[in-house]
């Protein structure tokens, strides 16, 4: 399979940790010298850049979180000048006050080659049409899939999210070949276009979709190929490592972190110690080489698991799995771990139901109460309340079996539930703690 | 010849909160559908509202536009005598031949009283009302 930079994506193991070494080396006595933020972090944990002999010794660094972007708000921890800025992006804020992301040129440059790389291992190129119908503007999909896009020759429609019938009536127009938007947007653009009678499948060239920025499962992705005939691949980043970066390869066997831009560590959420390869932890990276605002050792707070085996495509760089919940998504519902993630899992391979689900948690005494909203499948109604009592205790003994713990299907109407274009919030939890 | 008798019913799953019956009902005026006999069966969360119309195509296709899940079901009308001991008389065929009614609902009309049957075996259900004298509505005499 071709790659964007053979020399790089197929580099010896050994090559490659001593790269990593390098950079943080170099990225570390940078930040203590000019970063009075990242000082001030390393003497509180007592670590010298002349400490880090080796590349494990990242694990003496101390963390970055969420929160000191926010606290550092808007711009007090960037490294580089407003005039060597080339734009900002400014994530939606949607868990507490925005943070803003300033890329110098390199920092966009770096961008754009870590997701040239990762399209071209999609199998996209010069010949492919690349609808891109992540939202441009602060959100970082639009942009940064954009500039990947046009990096590898593919021809951009840059159609952004909303106004769907015109961007099913283009994709027919000028044969997209691809489509890059969030799961939840392509299952709305395949109902919308059944509605205005066109198959996604016989009516377009569609065959591969770029699917990120919020949280899908295995059994979505067997959906999408099942019902539009389009393989989607797994993509992967937040606007604090810069956006979209990584994604899956051909293989389809998890998401190719390129170890020169990013050292990806697995740590236990609860103590912070390293896990070991195939065990599932947080995710924690360091964007070696940026500029404006660096990123050492940052708690993203998405749980995976990493994998260091060279990948069948011939890639040596690691790859982590997909994503399988957020630290801080995770439901306790009478005392038992309950992800978002599973309930989709579950949900998707029920045929009786169109996907889409709403999960609301109340307290009722001493108890949680977990009620599940789901659609039903046209196809799947039936006339007689009993047929439908039925469906419904059949998914009711699905999810315990797949959650543990026991929960309320409320049946709805195909179509009333929310349908999201950016992050989908499938959980209203209306417990007071 | 029973296939005639055969009627079919417009369903339609509806939540069971305020203002779906209405959403359903104004569609229906709005595509100039009559609505010669409905029911609302309910459980819980949801419901099923059956009804028996003019122009089932037009109703099933205004519906499932806007999301609804539509299904036709097959169902049977008998007319009754509207006085005590009508419902009785069909009630007792069917019972007699061992029929089972799924669900049923009835409305009164100008000339008599029509008891709409969900049954489990139709062909068998009109058979036995016509060989009891009963008599049973073609599609075209709703009304």
């Amino acid at each position: 399979m071709h790659c964007a930079d053979q020399r790089v994506e197929r580099m010896p193991k050994e090559d490659l940790d001593r790269l990593q070494y390098r950079l943080l080396k170099m990225l570390v006595y940078r930040l203590y010298s000019f970063s009075p933020f990242y000082h001030a972090r390393m003497k509180e944990a007592g670590v010298h850049p002349d400490d880090i002999r080796s590349r494990d010794d990242i694990r003496l660094l101390p963390f970055m979180y969420k929160s000191d972007l926010r606290d550092g708000y808007p711009d007090t921890i960037f490294t580089a000048p407003q005039d060597e800025l080339v734009r900002y992006h400014v994530s939606s804020g949607t868990t507490g006050k925005p943070t803003v992301v300033g890329y110098t040129k390199n920092d966009i440059e770096l961008w754009t080659t870590s997701l040239a790389r990762a399209l071209t291992s999609c199998g996209l190129g010069r010949g492919d049409v690349i609808q891109v119908s992540y939202g441009y503007g602060l959100f970082t999909g639009g942009l940064g899939l954009h500039y990947g896009a046009e990096r590898i020759g593919a021809t951009v429609l840059p159609t952004s999210v909303g106004n769907t019938e015109r961007q099913i009536e283009l994709m027919q127009d000028l044969h997209a070949t691809a489509i890059a938007c969030t799961p939840s947007y392509l299952i709305h653009l395949g109902e919308a276009a059944e509605r205005m009678g066109v198959s996604l499948q016989k009516d377009t060239l569609l065959r591969s979709a770029i699917i990120g920025a919020e949280p899908w499962s295995l059994s979505m992705k067997q959906r999408i190929y099942e019902t539009m005939g389009i393989r989607a691949y797994d993509i992967y980043g937040t606007s604090e490592i810069s956006g979209p970066m990584f994604s899956e390869c051909f293989e389809q066997k998890g998401i190719h972190v390129w170890s020169d831009i990013a050292l990806t560590e697995i740590i236990d959420p609860e103590n912070g110690e390293h896990l070991p390869p195939g065990e599932s932890g947080e995710l924690v990276m360091t964007i070696l080489q940026k500029e404006a605002l660096p990123m050492i050792r940052y708690r993203i707070g998405d749980l995976t698991k990493m994998m260091e085996d060279t990948c069948p495509c011939g890639r040596t760089h690691p790859r982590i799995e997909r994503i399988s919940g957020r630290v801080d998504d995770m439901l306790i519902i009478r005392g038992i771990n309950v992800f978002p993630s599973a309930v989709e899992h579950a949900i998707l391979g029920i045929e009786e139901l169109s996907g889409h689900f709403m999960i609301e948690v109340d307290r009722k005494g001493p108890l949680d109460e977990m009620l599940i909203k789901v659609e039903m499948a046209p196809e799947a109604f039936s006339d007689k309340i009993n047929d439908l009592i039925t469906i419904k205790r059949k998914i009711e003994h699905i999810l315990k079996n797949a959650l543990n713990v026991g929960v309320t299907v409320e049946l709805s109407e195909p179509g009333s539930l929310p349908r999201f274009e950016g992050k989908a919030k499938r959980v209203i939890d209306r417990r007071v703690f | 010849m029973q296939g005639e008798y055969i009627i079919k019913q417009i369903s339609v799953f509806s939540e069971n909160k305020p203002g779906r019956l209405a959403a359903i009902a104004e569609a229906l005026e709005k595509s100039n559908v009559n609505i010669f006999a409905f029911s609302i069966a309910e459980a819980n969360s949801f419901g099923v509202v059956r009804a028996l119309v003019d122009k089932p195509d037009i109703a099933r296709s205004v519906l499932e536009k806007l999301g609804f899940a539509v299904q036709f079901t097959d169902v049977i009308a008998v007319r009754m005598k509207d006085e005590p001991g009508g419902l009785h008389e069909v009630a007792q065929i069917l019972g007699d031949a061992g029929i089972n009614i799924e669900y049923a609902y009835a409305y009164s009309g100008r000339e008599a009283a029509v008891l709409i049957l969900r049954v489990s075996q139709a062909g068998e259900a009109i058979a036995q009302i016509n060989a009891a004298g009963g008599t049973l509505l073609k599609e075209s005499d709703l009304g």
